[in-house]
């Protein structure tokens, strides 16, 4: 591999380029579908309707996750909502305003033609959706209801209630369930995967460890998915789930794959802090709540009094202070870095001053505890079982967390990757969130993915490459095989002392200090020396206790760790390349004086791709971004 | 504070069990049940023994995968928390933990306070779905849906899949499970079609399993994390009748 494929834009205007592209592309007669194999990686949003879809269509589709039930994918945590242009609204949204939003949203680092098409899918993924069975909250009359979101000034986002991840998943689990029962899935849990095997350059299959036997598979198709979700746990605490990881896409890089803006992390600035040393995840607060909370801290440095013996003439609304037409619904990455700043100055609050206060108490005066409690119940009282205190009462404490990763494969259009035949979707892949998403936009994203856009563009690569089958015995698949037999051996044979968990602990220490809400370039290069001597050591002193064979859960945490370290130096790496500051990559040497954002669209309007050398550093292609229906401008929020 | 963990350490279903005692000397009131057995196994990773298999992923209480009881509750003494969401501050100090894993006939054991719930996929693989393929939806504004119907369907909806109504069950029942189910599609009119069908078809795949039957002792209610009503049952057994 080398050098940036096409990404295969479609030439013309871009309204209905999609459509153009779609009945264009080729077709497969439904009998032939039938002897065709396909791999889906993850049950995800993005997985899970990808594989129901493939298999409806007639494809033998294989799915594997390392959970052990479809249900359990982190798409189950997302709390806040999915955005879709529906011009029944009021307000009268429109699929050019959303497509408006998500490019300035992402600061103009997304293809036009990408955020296009996401906006014209979006109206039909509600249909389907409610067509499953999804319970979306309905208004008296009896239509589905809407809420607003942070970056949009129309009411787009549908819900249900704060679990509309849960539901949306479920939808699509249970759509792949039924496919399983119909005999065109065969669903493979608790595998995890740990290598891709290419033939000739085309992704044709897997190597995953079944989780309990221990056992090594080699599975095989005519074309692999991978559905993987994001990298967000390269920082240890975050939101996402405690095995989320990045193990497929990081071993499909290393196999070709390039790699996107890895840089390009969110860190969401509602989450509750970090307590103890041995707190294992940050737990999301959803964005909603700054709809009624105020966020402030005292004006004082290092003052301890308890929040409620604070008078208001000494607290410091700072987001209402800098940004009085926005106020506490500034953007993710600008509310987040404003906290950071004044908590590295001191004025943080809670157990190493790493917080600050998001109050209700004014919403609670004037509507009523009933009101709030109706409005956010099921998050005040996930805030009270973590923290042990009453939100009611006492202010709630609050700091940015990673999040979301935009970053992840290249894909191209057809979200197929730069390995011919491997196709990435939702999450894992880098596509139209540009440098910051929107809330609200990923699940519309991993369902547009999964539900329309690559069982066109799969059914397309499959009809203009027919190969012969691979069986497991082919050379590739058993030296992929015997490649991830010797680092599992490596792994269990170092004669360390140090659990896993105690290197992932410091690879997030570093990360979220050299690249996390703010970065620069002596900290970037300091962040990468210390994450190569961490792996380093890593290897060297890491104990990796029990055996290849039965369940090991720190088996699978220390193969999971060790791709961490490779991807962390990638993101590193990336950050100190682009000198410009966009979206959630904030570089310090570039803001206004103001401390704002200081884009550099000259040259840095591009997509930088990643490309892995084996015993060499990497190599950073870049995709140009042409803008033809909307000229980049400034993100202002003052 | 101190505590005291006396776990079930099972190597593999086919081997015996037994209880092992292990103190924690020192842990913060402030980190979770789970926590305090991540810091436990980093103990006994250290010492060179085997740490203690649980299952987990999301630690915010929506992925239903961990599980098991403690001092004989499922997910544990407080309600409508899961138990990644149990804080060690419930107990006292110095207080002694029984954690033992789901005990059913449909749950086979794995290793420790592991086992495999893959039955609750297959009950919803009998017919927990609405048979709708993709692309053929009609507008989600033409099924009109009231606001208390939605409100009704969603909380029947919120069901995890954690088992821990089964493993509180004295005939390790899924009845709650399933009855979930069949409330949250029966309620909305995109389930009408099949509902009949998906009725009987989730009860018989209940049997199939080796799930119990329900004799209405609200167990599972009470131990549920997402507070479904155990009303559900009976409303499911009337589904069957009419
Ligand atoms: C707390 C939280 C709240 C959120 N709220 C919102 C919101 O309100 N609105 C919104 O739009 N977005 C939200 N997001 C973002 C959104 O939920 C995710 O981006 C999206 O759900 C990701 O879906 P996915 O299908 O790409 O991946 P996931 O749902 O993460 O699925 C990944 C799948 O891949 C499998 N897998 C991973 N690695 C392997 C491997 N090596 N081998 C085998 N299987 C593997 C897993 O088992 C799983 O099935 C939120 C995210 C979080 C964390
Ligand atoms: S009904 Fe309740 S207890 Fe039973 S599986 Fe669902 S969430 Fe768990
Ligand atoms: S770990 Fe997900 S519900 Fe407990």
């Amino acid at each position: 591999m080398s050098g940036l494929p096409d990404p295969r834009i479609p030439a013309g205007p871009i309204a209905d380029a999609w459509q153009r592209t779609k009945e264009g592309l080729p077709l497969i007669s439904p009998l032939r579908k039938g002897q065709i194999d396909v791999l889906v990686v993850g049950t995800g949003l993005a997985g899970a309707s990808a594989a129901a879809t493939l298999a409806q269509q007639g494809y033998r589709v294989t799915v594997l996750s390392f959970h052990d039930s479809p249900r359990r994918a982190h798409s189950v945590a997302a709390q806040g909502g999915i955005n879709a242009a529906r011009s029944v609204a009021v307000d009268g949204d429109s699929v050019s305003r959303l497509f408006t939003d998500t490019l300035k949203g992402g600061d103009f680092r997304a293809r036009e033609s990408g955020c296009q098409r996401l906006a014209e899918i979006s109206s039909g993924i509600i249909d389907q959706c409610v067509a499953q069975g999804v319970p979306f909250a309905r208004e008296y009359g009896g239509s589905l209801a809407t809420r607003s979101f942070g970056g949009a000034l129309v009411s787009r986002t549908f819900y249900a209630r704060g679990q509309t991840g849960q539901q949306l998943l479920y939808g699509a689990y249970q759509a792949l369930m039924r496919q399983v029962e119909l005999g065109r899935v065969r669903l493979l849990t608790r595998r995890d995967v740990l290598e891709l095997i290419t033939v000739d350059g085309v992704a044709r299959g897997v190597v995953a460890r079944h989780l309990l036997s221990g056992a090594l598979e080699i599975h095989t198709a005519r074309t692999v998915l991978l559905c993987t979700g994001g990298y967000s746990n390269v920082y240890f605490l975050s939101t996402n789930a405690l095995k989320s990881n990045a193990s497929a896409i990081w071993r499909a890089h290393r196999k070709g794959a390039l790699f996107a803006n890895p840089c390009f992390t969110q860190i969401h600035p509602t989450c509750i802090p970090s307590g103890d040393a041995f707190q294992s995840k940050l737990t999301l607060m959803s964005e909603s709540l700054r709809n009624d909370g105020r966020i402030w801290l005292p004006l004082e440095t290092g003052d301890q009094r308890s929040a409620e013996d604070i008078p208001e003439q000494e607290r410091d609304y700072f987001l209402e202070r800098l940004y009085p037409s926005y106020g506490n619904m500034a953007p993710r990455d600008v509310a987040s870095r404003r906290a950071r700043e004044l908590c590295n100055a001191g004025r943080g609050v809670g157990p190493g001053g790493l917080s600050v206060f998001l109050d209700l108490t004014d919403a609670i005066k004037t509507e009523g505890r009933e009101a709030i409690a109706a409005r956010y119940g099921n998050l005040m009282k996930m805030y009270e079982r973590i923290s042990g205190d009453d939100p009611y009462r006492k202010p709630m404490r609050i700091y940015p967390a990673p999040h979301y990763t935009m970053g992840g494969l290249w894909v191209d259009y057809q979200l197929m990757s730069s390995i011919p035949g491997l196709f990435v979707l939702g999450e894992a892949n880098y596509s139209e969130h540009g440098a910051n998403r929107l809330g609200a936009s990923a699940l519309m994203q991993g369902l547009a993915d999964g539900y329309f856009i690559a069982p066109s563009t799969v059914t397309a690569w499959l009809a203009g490459n027919a190969a012969p089958d691979v069986t497991p015995d082919h050379s590739a698949c058993r030296e992929a095989l015997e490649s991830t037999l010797r680092r599992i051996e490596t792994m269990l044979g170092s004669g360390g002392t140090t659990p896993v968990d105690s290197f992932h602990r410091e690879l997030g220490a570093v990360m979220i200090d050299s690249c996390g809400i703010s970065r620069d370039a002596e900290g970037l290069r300091d962040g990468l020396s210390q994450v190569e001597a961490l792996e380093k050591r890593f290897h060297g002193e890491v104990r990796v206790p029990g055996e290849a064979a039965g369940p090991n859960a720190e088996l699978e945490k220390a193969l999971r760790v060790s791709d961490f370290f490779g991807l962390a130096q990638l993101m590193l790496r990336d950050a100190l390349a682009r000198e410009e500051s966009c979206g959630a990559h904030f570089r310090e040497e570039h803001q206004s004086p103001e401390g704002e954002a200081r884009r550099d669209d000259v040259n840095f309007a591009h997509i930088a791709a990643w490309e892995h050398q084996d015993g060499a550093e990497p190599i950073r292609h870049s995709e140009t971004l042409q803008f033809t229906a909307l000229q980049p401008s400034t993100r202002s929020y003052r | 504070m101190k505590i005291t963990l006396r776990i079930w350490r099972q190597p593999a279903a086919d081997q015996p069990g037994r209880y092992e005692r292990h103190g924690l000397a020192d842990v913060s009131p402030d980190v979770s049940l789970l926590e305090a057995l991540d810091q436990l196994n980093e103990q006994l990773i250290s010492a060179g023994e085997r740490p203690v298999s649980f299952e987990h992923d999301c630690r915010e209480g929506i992925c239903g995968s961990c599980g098991f009881l403690v001092n004989g509750q499922a997910h544990g003494p407080r309600i409508a928390t899961s138990v990644c969401q149990l804080y060690l501050r419930e107990f006292e100090d110095g207080a002694e933990l029984t954690l033992e894993p789901w005990r059913a006939k449909a749950f086979p054991a794995i290793q420790d306070l592991m086992v495999d719930r893959s039955a609750l996929d297959r009950l919803i693989a009998a017919g927990g779905y609405c048979s709708t393929g993709t692309g053929q939806a009609p507008d989600g504004n033409a099924l009109p849906v009231g606001r208390d119907q939605a409100t009704s369907a969603f909380s029947t909806a919120t069901c995890i899949g954690c088992g821990a109504c089964v493993a509180s069950c004295r005939n390790a029942s899924a009845s709650l499970f399933v009855a979930a189910k069949l409330a949250h599609l029966g309620q909305l009119p995109q389930g009408q079609p099949e509902r009949a069908s998906r009725a009987k078809a989730m009860q018989d795949q209940m049997v199939t399993e080796g799930f119990g039957s329900c004799s209405s002792h609200l167990e599972c209610e009470a131990a549920c994390p997402q507070e479904i009503s155990a009303d559900w049952i009976s409303w499911m057994h009337r589904e069957r009748r009419g």
